[in-house]
């Protein structure tokens, strides 16, 4: 029930916002329900819950299950966190019609959660999609100049590379033994190696686009752009982990085969995704468009290594997930507060941050040596696992991906100088009066940071159930 | 037989409706009882209850299907009529004849979904057809209307003329008008080449396939959609196309064997994929709304033709299922459309702002037709690829089909877009309380069969 509970709070919050009018009251009610479903997230992630399980569609034997194992614990524990603390982040910003925006917001929050815990593969597409659609509008009403455009090429994009897995699904249910689309079902299924090889191509498809995997990025930096904030803030830090998660959970396990052939293939491409991304990065004055680059960079080196098929790469991965979508919530809220307060996001016009709000510089730098992967910080464990995982595989890969950790210094402490030190700027100058409940977040968002980096067992803990089934048999 | 005879009486009693009272409401409500009546006496039929039954000599055959397909579509009837009763008024001052017609079209779909004789399918295409031809040129002083009808009759005759030259050709070929199994060759197992009964057969499909308007036999439809009054383009795009699909499976269920299964395969693709084609890459160029639905109507006759795929139960599943998604929302798009001033994207641009309630509920419509998740639509989408892939389809056939999904939701947007994203000032009809509380019982429709579809198919294995 605690399942169930966690996914009907967030819808029946969103729906009662759509009646509060009253701009702090429907504040109040958002956070308020996003932290009752971090309570619930923290107690399944730590004392552990029993599946939920009841009949759905009989005549396809589809069925509302869900499970929490150690990823989707992990991915929770990310959505929970990442939500209230975006609401609360953002909770000044100018908006219209902010009772709307929170109830979309909370029907994506449902939707994620929903995915991570699907455990039927039919369940685990509705969920999918549903995600989708409220971002759909927040980006297109709230977002930027060009959002109507660059919204539609990302839904889009997206809807069509979910439309290719609804095919692989029907395709291994067809083949299963039980005609059902419950996960141990989908691995039994009796494929040939062609049918295994066209599923694993549309799986593949789907969630390449959404992570996104070089060359199907196209649409990620502009829609971060155009976005509004607390919605990049969502996709980036929450919604591109569906991608990887759908490769672990799904991907990996259901054609192993097809995976192991193919992991050059992608490792490849993954690695020349996070190249290329960082160069992008390193030419970038706007610093939302920076982050989003970075972004891809370090969402492609997780996808290298989990087709490494290593233990230990697996390991860098689930940790990652976790760290890395802390770390670029962190970035997004240092740089929101810029931007609402300075009107600027380009980085000529900014400077001396350090001067005039010296608090906010001090995190924007531990954000920044988190975003490094400096050692003590949370992003270090799990990247050098990652490395290790890479360099097992292939030592002249790891090598090339090494490339991106001097290439990510260079962007990021780039931004960190340009940001924070130098004469103060006009732009800069308008920053008078610091947004202490952002700087709060963001203090608990570092001090997330610091602790998972030194104490990362309490992360390994949680995952330690998904390992063991992924890789002892 | 219960659905023939009282749908034949009650089109009788409506003719005459008009000298007993003037009150066109009065007449309204006759019309919509005497339905209720209809739906009672088929599903009467359904469970067994009561049925009148004579012997036809093998002409009409009454199974669970058919009987419950006529229960779907005598219900999506009731609610379109009952939606867009008022608008049915503002035609021409003939508003019982409008209902007479209406039980006539029924009459003529109870007979689709229930012969057995190919004389039978003959006699029920045209019992629908001609009421159709009046309601299409029932806006008597509009000139397009007037050309739609025309051309329909002229295009629809023209068709069934093809139908009959295939059926006197299958009759020359077996010496008998009904649907028999064909003839099996006892070596082989094969069926009996017979090039009369292949070519009665071939001009049976193209007939069916213009009945249905799958490319590329599609051509009448966007002029006569376009120009017939919008009331009565919306029961045209559903209920009746959705009859059509009916009679197509019923003819070709068994007897494309006779066709050849590879002939088959051949040309059964064939008319998908350019429907689909046809379909989808022309609504995405049109400006007017009803014009576009006309193409998407095409586009989703395409998806509605891999029923005729294979004949596994999912087919069943899955044709129910999508005629019940695709009516409910094409009637509900529609009954927005009506109450524009003008039709074409532009004009709705700015109505999430002035009607939120309206806006919501064409999104949801539209979501539906494109197949988006928690809509009817979406299950609709999901059973038919179903069907044919466990029919043995190739998956090339299944990713075109979800590309043109994919171009279908581009169309489909504009109209979101147009409403939430676009300031503006849109010109609407006044509208009702009612009216868009009405059109909230669609939706919901819509939702509860996009969490739960199997609540259709209780009733269809039995």
């Amino acid at each position: 029930m605690l399942l169930l509970s966690i996914l009907t709070i967030p819808f029946i919050a969103a729906i009662i916002l759509l009646f509060v009018k009253h701009k702090e009251k429907a504040n109040y009610i958002a956070i308020g329900s996003s932290v009752v479903i971090m309570a619930l997230a923290f107690n399944i992630a730590f004392n552990g819950v029993a599946n939920f399980d009841a009949d759905w569609i009989l005549s396809l034997n589809a069925r509302f299950i869900l499970t929490a194992d150690g990823l989707a614990k992990i991915l929770i524990l990310l959505t929970a966190i990442s939500f209230p603390v975006i609401f609360i982040a953002t909770s000044k910003n100018e908006l219209r019609n902010r009772n709307q925006f929170l109830a979309l917001m909370l029907f994506t929050q449902t939707g994620l959660l929903g995915v991570f815990l699907a455990g039927d593969a039919l369940l685990f597409y509705f969920f999918w999609e549903l995600a989708l659609i409220p971002v759909y509008f927040l980006c297109s009403i709230w977002g930027g100049e060009k959002r109507i455009a660059i919204t539609f090429k990302f839904f889009i994009y997206t809807f069509l590379g979910s439309l290719f897995m609804l095919i692989g699904i029907i395709l291994v249910y067809t083949n299963t033994t039980d005609h059902s689309f419950l996960i141990t079902s989908f691995k039994h299924a009796n494929l040939t190696h062609g049918q295994q090889l066209a599923a694993f191509a549309l799986f593949f498809t789907a969630f390449a686009i959404k992570m996104p995997i070089f060359p199907l990025h196209t649409w990620q930096p502009d829609a971060y752009e155009q976005s509004p904030t607390a919605v990049t803030m969502v996709l980036s830090a929450v919604m591109v982990k569906m991608g990887l998660y759908g490769i672990i959970r799904w991907l990996l396990p259901l054609f192993p085969a097809a995976a192991a052939s193919h992991a050059n293939f992608v490792i490849v491409l993954s690695l020349i995704g996070v190249i290329y991304a960082s160069f992008i990065a390193i030419r970038q004055d706007d610093v939302k468009r920076l982050i989003a680059y970075s972004s891809i960079a370090h969402i492609g080196l997780m996808s290298a290594a989990l087709f490494t098929n290593t233990s230990i790469g697996m390991q860098g991965v689930l940790i990652q997930l976790f760290s890395h979508g802390i770390n670029v919530l962190g970035l997004w809220i240092v740089a929101d507060i810029i931007e609402q307060q300075t009107g600027t996001r380009s980085m000529k016009a900014l400077g001396g941050l350090a001067k005039k709000q010296p608090t906010l510089a001090i995190l924007l730098v531990g954000f920044a040596l988190a975003n490094i992967a400096l050692p003590l910080t949370n992003a270090f464990v799990g990247e050098f696992l990652i490395f290790n995982a890479i360099f097992q595989f292939n030592p002249w890969m790891a090598a090339f991906a090494g490339v991106s950790v001097v290439l990510a210094a260079i962007y990021t402490l780039n931004m960190v100088q340009k940001i924070a030190y130098g004469s103060v700027s006009d732009a800069t100058n308008l920053m008078q009066v610091p947004n202490k409940s952002a700087q709060f977040v963001l203090m608990v968002l570092l001090g997330i940071v610091f602790v998972t980096g030194v104490y990362p067992q309490v992360l390994f803990n949680i995952t330690a159930d998904t390992l063991q089934q992924l890789f002892v048999k | 037989m219960n659905a023939i005879i009282v749908s034949t009486l009650l089109g009788v009693i409506m003719m005459f409706v008009s000298w007993g009272t003037s009150n066109t409401k009065l007449q309204r409500n006759i019309g919509l009882v005497g339905l209720l009546v209809l739906i009672l006496a088929n599903i009467a039929q359904m469970n067994g209850w009561l049925s009148v039954n004579f012997d036809t000599k093998g002409m009409l055959a009454f199974n669970a299907i058919g009987l419950y397909v006529n229960t779907i579509l005598f219900t999506i009837t009731f609610i379109y009529l009952w939606i867009n009763g008022e608008e049915i008024d503002k035609i021409g001052n003939h508003t019982a004849d409008y209902y007479a017609i209406f039980f006539f079209i029924l009459c003529g779909i109870s007979i689709l979904t229930s012969f057995d004789n190919l004389l039978m399918l003959f006699i029920g295409i045209e019992i629908l057809s001609i009421p159709l031809y009046i309601l299409t040129g029932a806006d008597k002083k509009n000139l397009f209307s007037n050309e739609a009808s025309l051309k329909y009759f002229l295009m629809g005759s023209f068709s069934t003329g093809i139908l009959l030259l295939g059926i006197a050709f299958i009759y020359g070929a077996t010496g008998s008008f009904h649907l028999n199994m064909p003839i099996l060759n006892p070596a082989t197992n094969l069926p009996v080449e017979h090039f009369l009964m292949s070519a009665g057969l071939l001009l049976l499909f193209v007939s069916m396939n213009f009945k249905v308007s799958a490319a590329p036999f599609h051509f009448w439809t966007p002029d006569v959609y376009d120009g017939s009054p919008t009331v009565f383009t919306s029961f045209m795009a559903t209920v009746v196309k959705a009859a059509g699909f009916v009679a197509f499976i019923k003819v070709f269920e068994v007897q494309r064997i006779a066709l050849g299964q590879n002939t088959w395969i051949i040309i059964l693709p064939f008319v998908i994929v350019s429907t689909l084609l046809v379909g989808n890459i022309t609504a995405v160029f049109q400006r007017s709304v009803k014009r576009m639905l006309a193409y998407s109507s095409i586009a989703q006759a395409g998806f509605m033709l891999f029923a005729l795929y294979g004949n596994s139960t999912f087919n069943n599943e899955a044709l129910v299922l999508y005629i019940v998604a695709y009516s409910l929302a094409t009637i509900g798009v529609f009954a927005v459309l009506i109450k524009m001033k003008d039709y074409s994207i532009e004009s709705f641009n700015g109505l999430a702002k002035q009607h939120p309630a309206l806006a919501f509920l064409t999104t949801l419509f539209l979501f539906s037709l494109a197949g988006i998740p928690l809509t009817a639509g979406f299950f609709a989408k999901y059973y038919m690829l179903n069907a044919i892939f466990t029919a043995g389809a190739g998956i090339w056939l299944l990713v075109v089909a979800i590309l043109f999904a994919a171009v279908s939701v581009y169309y489909y947007f504009k109209v979101v877009q147009a409403m939430y994203f676009v300031e503006g000032l849109p010109a609407v009809h006044p509208i009702e309380k009612s009216y868009e509380r009405k059109l909230w019982v669609i939706a919901i429709i819509l939702l509860v069969l996009g969490v739960f579809p199997s609540l259709l198919f209780n009733y269809l294995y039995f």
